[in-house]
């Protein structure tokens, strides 16, 4: 055929696209003004696609449970975890997180767990919720 | 290339580091007379990250995730390669089942890429009809790594002595629907790019690599094979569980009957490995053994085991592109003494220059992109000194060994 695109391309064109238009349509003049409106329940945000199984988001980590053990420390590939003496606990800096779980697989306590939660743009890579303590 | 001497007839076109027809900075000379290249001349270097160097700080399971980070489309051959070379210093039995799932990530990824370098030939021809429509079946292949792995791109699965996730009973009708629909959709990309007059048009005849060459510059992957060379990891030495999956080697006779070694071969000898990727997925599933997923599931355990190791180990792979060889060197330190990594566009560089001779000006980024290259994964040496970086002449490299001989010597 000479142009073996075009039936596909045609039937393309009848057809949803696949683009899941997260969080609006359309981007909003005031980007502050809107994200208030929602805030207040005037206008809704288009929701995102579900997270699948097993997700790997922002980490949880359940402070009464660890034991100060380091482990996590030692295969972070990415050095996000700072330990903290006086309390024998952990910060994690999710800024510099890459989200492999690692820290999850070695924990003898299974303190640590991974969240849904993956909107986490921030302008300040120390604001409170990029660190988990 | 030597200092060039312009004469009346031929000029001088640089094109690189940055430029708009590149995706990664590459450096070429052309030597061209009227539209017809004559010479050609490649230099690499401009992506250098000393991630080598970076691992010299790291444990081995540290390094998994910085060997994933060597390039975006490679991120499963980087680690898996760096985990047979560890394994095979550490002495690690890998489980039966671990072993299939290693394979089916394998050719998971293959598809993945193959599909992507398919979107970018055709895009690279100035037919983006066909980009979009390849990087839709892309997007589910993403979808279905995704719902294995938990990431799209660094899949951050691999473990040494094993694999971090298991496929369970309820995710396999998922699998199966997905290769079904990456068959149909391998029949609809193939009638596209065996039939179709412009892509035909632009690709036979054109950057012609011969089997004679395709040796000499020791090519490897689909480019070799394309121009008729049987070389395959996964065929030639035995690995993960290669050995008990029914393959065989693909030449892009199969389907058209002959071998020109054309851009065009390369196009159909990577639609072929589509397919074969999605029947080894298939066998894998039907053949998987139930059991283990990984040697040692006590991480502290095995970083305790690979500080007291040592030696050194090879661990081979056959990515998407060609083989990937990683060589590490444990000497009973927490981090590793050395880490060398060759990725495969290393060897499909060179293959460039016959491959470019004699054609046209207009055919530089498709002939560059049918050997899919990635220049992340090249550069790999640097030589930095009081500030400033150099290459390293033969005539310096010489030098420097009969020093060291001598040094040994004494």
């Amino acid at each position: 055929m000479k142009f073996s695109m075009l039936p596909q391309v045609l039937t393309q064109m009848f057809k949803k696209p696949w683009t899941n238009k997260f969080p609006v349509k359309y981007a909003p003049a005031n980007t502050t003004k809107f994200l208030a409106d929602v805030g207040a329940g005037k206008t809704k945000i288009v929701p995102p696609i579900e997270t699948p199984l097993n997700f790997r988001g922002k980490i949880k980590y359940d402070k009464e449970k660890c034991i100060g053990c380091q482990l996590c420390l030692k295969v972070c590939p990415c050095e996000a975890i700072e330990f903290k003496p006086e309390e024998k606990k952990i910060k994690i800096f999710l800024a510099r997180c890459c989200f492999c779980s690692q820290c999850n697989d070695i924990c003898p306590v299974n303190c640590l767990s991974m969240s849904n939660e993956f909107l986490l743009a921030d302008a300040d890579p120390y604001s409170k919720d990029l660190i988990v303590e | 290339m030597k200092p060039v001497a312009t004469t009346k007839t031929t000029y001088h076109i640089p094109i690189g580091p940055i430029h708009p027809a590149l995706k990664e900075p590459v450096y070429f000379e052309f030597e061209i007379d009227g539209e017809r290249i004559i010479d050609v001349d490649v230099k690499l270097g401009h992506v250098h990250r000393a991630i080598e160097w970076a691992s010299r700080k790291r444990n081995p399971i540290q390094i998994l995730y910085l060997a994933e980070r060597i390039c975006g489309i490679c991120s499963y051959c980087h680690p898996i390669a760096f985990a047979l070379a560890v394994e095979s210093i550490a002495d690690i039995q890998v489980p039966e089942r671990a072993e299939y799932l290693r394979v089916i990530q394998g050719e998971l990824e293959r598809i993945c890429s193959h599909i992507l370098w398919a979107g970018v030939v055709a895009h690279e021809m100035g037919f983006d009809t066909v980009l979009y429509f390849t990087w839709q079946i892309r997007e589910r292949a993403l979808d279905l790594t995704e719902y294995l792995t938990g990431n799209r791109i660094t899949k951050g699965i691999t473990m040494i002595g094993g694999m971090r996730r298991d496929i369970t009973k309820d995710m396999i009708p998922r699998i199966h629907k997905d290769l079904q629909y990456f068959k149909e959709y391998y029949k609809k990309l193939e009638k596209i790019f065996l039939n179709d007059k412009t892509i035909k048009m632009r690709s036979q005849g054109v950057g012609i690599l011969t089997k004679e060459d395709a040796l000499k510059f020791c090519a490897v992957g689909p480019t070799t094979r394309a121009s008729g060379v049987k070389k395959d990891v996964r065929l030639g030495t035995s690995y993960f569980a290669y050995g008990d999956l029914d393959f065989d080697y693909i030449t892009p006779d199969v389907l058209t009957g002959t071998i020109n070694g054309d851009v065009f071969d390369r196009i159909v000898q990577r639609l072929l490995e589509i397919n074969q990727s999605i029947l080894l997925i298939e066998q894998c599933i039907d053949k998987m053994p139930s059991g283990e997923i990984v040697a040692e599931p006590n991480l502290s355990k095995l970083l305790a085991q690979l500080k007291k190791v040592n030696g050194e180990g090879i661990g081979r792979h056959e990515a998407p592109r060609g083989e990937v060889i990683h060589y590490v060197k444990l000497d009973g330190n927490e981090s590793p003494y050395t880490w060398k990594v060759r990725a495969p566009t290393y060897n499909n560089i060179l293959p460039w220059i016959p491959m470019l001779k004699g054609n046209q000006i207009a055919d530089i980024p498709i002939v560059a992109a049918s050997t899919d290259p990635c220049m992340s994964c090249t550069n790999r040496v640097a030589v930095v000194k009081d500030g400033n970086m150099y290459e390293m002449t033969k005539e310096e490299l010489h030098c420097l060994s009969v020093e060291k001989t001598r040094r040994l010597m004494k």
